[in-house]
Order: structure tokens, then sequence, then C-alpha cells
């Protein structure tokens, strides 16, 4: 079973990387472009079968390794 | 006084770490990261560097690792802990400090020699300096802008856990004087017990007049105090 985990920076952390993506955007002429934060992406296949079993296995990896929660918020989505 | 400094693969202040420990007469062991059990320490150093080149998130994967237990057990029962740097950075990862470090606000690896101010000299790591004191120190890192939540911050103003601040030659903290946008141009943190310090400005690297300066060689003759 695989997932895919999305990791961006909270809301009120500070996201320099995106900022000057966004204002090099901007720059090159996409000026309808509003927001734009940078995160990581995770593809991640699990050998189980249950989708609950395997999404809170998932759940925990990020937990306990891929994420830090201080700072940063994820997303799990099956694929 | 025992010390062991860690080691990990990509971890590259750890000879200067020794040299430094081995100068002020500590008697040091250097510890793999693979290692379950610590030499009897009384400090134990977690070095500068790139530990696992900064993977995920620097000192993620340091911060996983097997000899971590034993390093978080002997910080529990009072063994005194170090970290500089990446250290530092190892040292959040683990959860023995809150907070984390951040990219450098201006996105750029910073190497250089900086002022900071010491603000509690009534700890393990610092009583041979003195309060308001200005040392000069070498920093080099590209996260190393502390945040931590505000309740946090609130705690280490109140209970004095806040070791170091980014000053100028003549001691001003703001943002003139912040290299990396550092919440409140801290510089080093203690945790509540005050038996662990970690800072990102290099220590180890100002104890020789030689090479740079002996600013730093106060904070391991406060340790053998």
């Amino acid at each position: 079973m695989k997932f895919s985990v999305t990791v961006t920076l909270k809301k009120d952390v500070l996201d320099p990387q995106g900022k000057v993506v966004q204002n090099t955007l901007v720059n090159m002429g996409m000026d309808n472009l509003k927001y734009i934060r940078q995160g990581k992406h995770f593809e991640i296949e699990v050998d189980e079968n249950d989708t609950v079993k395997a999404q809170k296995k998932v759940d925990e990896m990020c937990k306990k390794l891929l994420v830090n929660l201080i700072i940063e918020d994820y997303r799990i989505d099956k694929i | 006084m025992k010390s062991s400094v860690i080691v990990f693969p990509g971890s590259n202040c750890d000879r200067d770490i020794a040299v430094a420990l081995e100068k002020m007469q500590f008697k040091n062991k250097m510890v793999w990261h693979k290692e379950t059990s610590l030499p009897k320490s009384d400090l134990i150093v977690i070095p500068g560097g790139f530990s696992y080149g900064d993977y995920l998130r620097s000192g993620a994967i340091a911060g996983k690792s097997l000899i971590i237990d034993e390093v978080i057990k002997a910080a529990s029962s009072g063994c005194l802990i170090l970290g500089i740097c990446n250290g530092f950075q190892i040292l959040t990862e683990t959860g023995l400090l809150r907070g984390t470090l951040l990219r450098n606000k201006n996105l750029k690896f910073i190497n250089k020699d900086i002022n900071i101010k010491v603000l509690n000299k009534d700890t393990k790591f610092t009583n041979k300096y003195n309060n308001e004191q200005i040392l000069k120190i070498n920093i080099a890192h590209n996260e190393g802008n502390y945040f931590t939540d505000p309740k946090h911050l609130e705690e280490l103003k109140k209970e004095n856990l806040i070791a170091f601040k980014y000053c100028d030659e003549t001691g001003n903290i703001n943002e003139n004087s912040n290299p990396n946008g550092s919440l409140e141009n801290i510089a080093g943190i203690f945790n509540l017990k005050k038996n662990i310090l970690a800072m990102m400005p290099h220590p180890e690297r100002m104890v020789d007049k030689m090479i740079s300066n002996k600013d730093g060689l106060n904070l391991f003759s406060s340790l053998l105090n």
C-alpha cells in the first residue's frame, strides 16, 4: 500500500526558501502569484493490506522522524 | 574530569573539541554513534559538523542513533551535556532541549567571528565568565535560527535559561547584531536543570591565541571548577 506524505512549515513559521521562490516567480512575470510555501514530499510503501493499520504506521513514521512537529505540518494521502 | 565526545558520520568538529578538552586536562574518549554504552563520563559533548549530511533535517537522523538513548539516560541522571552547533540541532531533535534551529534568515551559510554576551554565569558551564561579558566566538552554520513557542520563550527568560545572546562589539543586542534571525538573538540555551548547554557558536575554536583567541577557554575551565 502506497502513501504520499507532504510536509510543510506551519503558517506562523518563516519560510525563507518559499519566499525567495515566490519573489523569483513574480520577477519572471507571474504577477498573479499570491502565495507559495515550500515543503517536502515522501512516497512511502507499507507492506500491509489493512488501510487503517497502514495509515497508522505512516502516521507514526511522521511523528517519530519525518516531521518536526514544532515547526511543520503534514498530510498523508493514499496513492 | 572525564569526558566523552560522540562521533557521527559527518561530524567534523569532534577532533577540535577533543583537542580543547585534552588541553584542559579532561580525560577524553571518543564514542562512535553505534555504541550502546557510554564510558563513565562527567561531561558528554555532541560536537559540530554535518551528521548524516544534514539529511531530512539537520540533526534529525543523529537524534535517533543508538548511543542517543544512553545520552538521554545520562542527561536525566544529571550528567553534564554540551552540544555545539550540529550538537545543538541534535539535542533539540532528541527532545532533550525544546525549540528547533531553522535555516538562517538570509539563506546563507555563515562562517565568521561574531560577538555573544553571557547572560547567566551561575551554571556549571559559565561560572568563570561574568554576566554581560562579551565574547568573540566563531559561528559556522546554515541552520542557526533558533525558534520556539512563546510559552517556552517565557520559561527561558523566567528561569534564566538563555546562556548567550548575539550582540555587537559593544554589547548591543538588536536586529543588526543578529547574524541568523534567531529568536531574540538567542545563541545558546540551558535545559531547566541547567545540566545541558547547547550553543551555535564554537567555543572549542577559541582556546588558543595562535589561531584565534581564548574566549572559549573559560567554558571548559568553568566545567572543571
